[in-house]
Formats: C-alpha cells, structure tokens, sequence
C-alpha cells in the first residue's frame, strides 16, 4: 500500500478513494486499485497560464503524480497579477518551466516535466502516452488542433487510444468546462458554431472614417504595416513593433480627433487579448480538475458533458449534454474514411474508373488529392491540364500506404476519405 | 465506461500495431478541394494554380466584358488559411489599380472577404462578388477615398480616369499598371 496517500495530508483524499459514495458507479469503482490508478494516471496540462497555474496547482494537491504541461509562451509582467507560480525574476523565462519548477518545490512528491514548445511540435506518440489532458488555452486555434488530434488518434481496436479531453475557458466573469471523450461525445469541433464571431470592422471604415480607436489600431496593423514594412512579418510579442503599430495609430486618431489609443489598448486590439479575472480562472480551473480526478478515479460520475458559467449577470450556472454534430467535420462517422486495398500496379485513371464502377459511393466526376497532393482534380481546367499526366502513374507512385485521399464530386454532398491499403 | 484506464493498460502495446499509421487531409484542404471543383467559371475569368499541389493557394483573373473596366486583366491572389471555412480567404489584387473598392496596395474591401464571411459562403461566392467589384464600383465603402470622390462626384471624369489608369497612366500624381488585356 505504499503509494504515498498514506500520509496525514491525504486524510480527507482517502475518504473518496477508499469507500463507494451514494452516486459512485459500482461497476467501476475498485477501491483495491484506485488508489493505485490516481498515482500512475499520466495527465498533460496544456497552457500554463491563468487557467494553467491553477490547474497545475489543483493537480497536484488533489494527489495526480505525473504531470506534463506544454506552453509555448514566456512570462509577461503583466501575467504576475494571476499567474501565480511566477514571479518578477521569472520574467522573459519559459511558463512551463517555471510552472514545473514552482509546483516541484512545493510539491516534491509530484513527477512534473515541462515543455516548452508549441502543441503541433509534439507527435502522435507524445499525445498517446497520457490518459488525459487537459486545456487551458486562450486560442480557438490550439483547441481545434489538439480536438482534431486526439479524435484521430481513436482506434477501436484499442479503447486506451480514446483520451479524455477536459477543456477549459474563460472570458471576463464568463467560463465554462467540459469533458470531451474523442468519437463518444460531441468534440470541440461539432460546437464550434456556439463561439460568439469576433466583431470585425469593414475595412473601408478602418481606411476612411475611424470612429473608435481600435479603429486606429487595426487601420495601424492592417493597413499600415504591409504598406509600409513590406514582408516584415508582425509580431505581436515584439515590443518595437507595438510600439510601431501604437505611434502610427496614435497620429491616425489625432487626425480623427479620436481619443483612447494607449500602448495597452494597442497590444490588446491586436494580440486579440480578452480580460482574464483570477478567480473565474479559479472556478473554471476546479471545475476541470475536479473531472480529472473523477476520471482518473471512478469516484463520482463526471461531467457530461458541458458546464458554462455566467457570472456577468449575477451568477447563473447550467449543465448540459452537448450532442454529437452528425456532420462534424472532425468526428462525424460520415467524414469516417473508407478503406480502401488497391494493388500495387493500378495506375490511378484505372484507380477512379474502378471507383465509379463502385455501386456504394456513386461517382460521377470524382476529383482526388492526398495530402498536399493533387491526384486528378477535373475542375477548373488549369487543374485538369495539370493534373492529367497523373493518370497515368502507379497510385502507389503518388498515395503512400495508409495516407488519405479526399474525393469530392458534384454527386456528393460531402467529401469522401478513403484511406488507401495497398495489398 | 472509462474504467478502461487502468486495467486495459497492460495490453496497450500488443494491439498498437494496427496497419500503417492514419495521416489525414486536413479540414481547410478538404473543403477547398470541394469550393474549387465546384466552381464554374464564366469565360471572362480563370484560376491559376502556380503549383498545382497546392489548392490552397491561387490567382483569380478577371477580364470584365461590360462596363467602366472593360478590357482590363485583373489578377488577384487567394491565400487559404488553415482555419478556413471559419476564416476568409485572403484575397489581394496583384496590380496596382484605380477602383474605389481597392487600394493601391491591392486591399479589397469587400464585405463578405470580413465582416460578413461565414463559413457557409464559398470561394464561389467571393469571386462572384470580386466580378461585381468592377461591374457595379461602390463609392460609399471606399477604400481608395479619391476614386470614391471622383465617381461621386463625375460619372465621366470617373470613367476617363479609369480607362487612363488602365493604360499605365496617372491619375492626379498617382501611376497606376497597365492592365490592358494581352
């Protein structure tokens, strides 16, 4: 039993972990091994910012003992305020190195390793060797690709490749949490049109009648900046170029008349930065780790599947089942591949007239690409012209083994994959 | 459900081994793949794909058979991002022009290219609406505030600027490219 919640701190862990609570799913729970399973679950935190602390922090004082965390970001001063594993002299330093570092002298117990990278540097294998992760991103992006990640990664043929993925967010008093488990609930993307689209500004007001400074300050980034600086590439991290950006739209909105642009408003307007409040981070953050736990542990049943918070308006929270969007373009079963075995010497004009001959999928006038590849693609007809000496090829010149092609044809509502075997 | 954690860990490496890994065409090649099949283009415009594994990046030209820009050949660059259909295409017209909708930096405002875009548009519609761009000039969303002026205030001197433009003329102290088509 020398799993190390023996000890007086886990008194009140161990009353969960040692005995069935009233909603405890009998069938699941074991008390003989959970104690044993909450010490080798391996959970990877993506972000170790606002949310990140607090999750890395909970974690580890909920009894988790091996803890990954992947941010590709620096500390900013302006992080202190919330962030609270860093401090002024960690300024300019990886946060998920100091985040690791912190919670290892506070937590000695806990097996932390820190990455600092971006998530798409990491591979399939990485991913794979978690059996949970959880988000606290700031980026709709990072959340699409690492959804998109883990609902690949399903293999039925092996039930341990379905990771549970806890996401979290926050805006201002708003939050919410939710537990995604890849192919069986709706993913991040089959939600994806309950996101609130960013307010965009016609860019003839930007060029012609700014009335707002962030007026100014996107007029200053869109407009300027490739006008003037060429091909620089802006970045937002830089402070030279916000300075930039924040004199030319502080001239910008003299000339208006227009009041309000500062350097903090600059970088906000175009880092895209939304208010962060320490303890909606806090909520959110509990929220997401207390469903780690429950998975890691069978103790209670967990979240199914969406929990929002709205603390702007008094506080009013609502739990819901989020469904299954039947067409998602990332988990829905339609958008499945096929397989499909070919032989080795069919040349791919061969390949899609076999394909048409195909009393199941339909085809009239297929166009084919892979990965960055175009097959045969009928429409327009520069494509065509170019694409036509393919026809001529080996597929398995052109389509390596197991990689996908998309189908897309004017019969079809919707694109096919057909992943390609060779026999 | 999820007690699969811990006790089917052990097996994990005996069934890893299923057929060569899965590598997938992303969202934004597959929806691409669909506008651009589908698109047919009237004979005053055609696509160019300078490298024809890459649908993701193209020109568009347009060579306007009816009304002020007649004649001309007008090229525009389309960039695919990797978040579209959730973002517009970055589109840019390649010759410095005289059109109040465009700048001389090849800027176009066209609503659905921002404010309006919604995934449910397609490519086709952006072309549509760039054909439009020089059928029907805007003047109250300008982009280039001289030419607004201009066609607001003169349908005529609007024109003439428009065909000198065309010919690699100036324009006040402005020289625009010869876009006559070749």
């Amino acid at each position: 039993m020398a799993v190390g919640y023996d000890v007086e701190k886990w008194k009140y862990l161990r009353r969960v972990l040692e005995r069935a609570g009233p909603f405890t799913d009998k069938d699941s729970f074991d008390a003989s091994m959970v104690k044993e399973a909450l010490k080798d679950v391996k959970i990877l935190v993506i972000g170790a910012g606002g949310l990140g602390c607090e999750i890395l922090k909970n974690l580890a004082l909920t009894g988790f003992k091996n803890i990954d965390v992947i941010d590709m970001d620096t500390i900013d001063v302006s992080n202190l305020n919330r962030q609270f594993l860093f401090r002024s002299s960690d300024v300019g330093q990886p946060k998920a190195t100091c985040a690791a570092n912190f919670i290892k002298s506070r937590v000695p117990d806990v097996n932390i390793t820190p990455h600092f990278c971006a998530i798409q540097d990491k591979d399939i294998d990485f991913y794979m060797s978690f059996n949970s992760i959880i988000c606290g991103l700031d980026s709709v992006e990072a959340r699409r690709w690492i959804n998109a990640t883990l609902v690949n990664m399903v293999d039925w043929n092996n039930p341990d490749t379905c990771k549970p993925l806890i996401d979290g967010g926050t805006e201002g008093f708003k939050g919410q949490s939710r537990v995604i488990l890849p192919k069986m609930t709706s993913c991040y993307e089959c939600s994806l049109d309950m996101l609130t689209p960013r307010q965009a500004v016609p860019i003839c007001t930007l060029a012609t009648i700014p009335r707002q400074p962030a007026h100014c300050i996107e007029w200053a980034s869109i407009l300027e900046w490739p006008r003037v600086k060429g091909d620089l590439k802006m970045d937002t991290d830089d402070p030279e170029h916000i300075t930039w950006l924040y004199t030319t739209a502080l001239k910008r909105a003299q000339e208006f008349g227009i009041e309000g642009v500062t350097y903090t408003l600059t970088q906000g307007v175009v880092k895209n930065i939304i208010p962060a409040i320490a303890s909606t981070n806090a909520i959110i953050a509990a929220s997401c780790c207390n469903e780690a736990f429950k998975l890691a542990t069978n103790t209670a049943p967990f979240l199914n599947n969406y929990m929002m918070y709205t603390g702007n308006e008094a506080v009013y929270t609502y739990t819901f089942e989020h469904e299954r969007k039947e067409n998602c373009p990332v988990c829905g079963e339609q958008n499945e591949p096929t397989n499909v075995t070919i032989r080795k010497d069919v040349k791919l004009g061969e390949w899609i007239e076999e394909l048409k001959a195909r009393a199941d999928i339909q085809l009239k006038r297929p166009s084919l690409m892979g990965l960055g590849k175009s097959l045969y693609v009928q429409q327009p007809p520069q494509l065509e012209e170019k694409t036509r000496p393919n026809l001529e090829k080996l597929v398995s010149e052109l389509v390596g083994n197991g990689e996908e092609v998309a189908v897309s044809d004017s019969a079809l509502p919707f694109s096919l994959r057909l992943r390609v075997l060779y026999e | 459900m999820l007690k699969i954690w811990h006790m089917k860990q052990k097996q994990v490496a005996a069934d890893a081994a299923e057929g060569p890994a899965k590598r997938r065409v992303t969202a934004a090649q597959l929806r691409a793949q669909k506008d651009i099949t589908e698109i047919s283009l009237p004979s005053t415009m055609k696509m160019d794909f300078p490298d024809p594994d890459d649908i993701l990046n193209f020109t568009l030209t347009i060579e306007p058979d009816e009304g002020l820009y007649r004649g001309g050949s007008f090229e525009f660059t389309f960039a695919i991002g990797s978040q579209f259909p959730h973002e517009p295409p970055k589109v840019k017209c390649k010759q410095k022009i005289y059109h109040p909708n465009i700048d001389i930096e090849g800027n176009v405002c066209l609503n659905i290219l921002r404010e309006d875009w919604k995934p449910v548009l397609n490519l086709n519609a952006v072309i549509v609406g760039l054909q439009y761009l020089f059928l029907e000039p805007n003047p109250l969303d300008p982009l280039n505030k001289e030419a607004a002026e201009d066609l607001k205030n003169s349908k005529d001197m609007f024109a003439r600027n428009v065909r000198s433009s065309m010919q690699g003329g100036y324009v006040r102290s402005e020289r625009f490219d010869d876009v006559r088509k070749r």
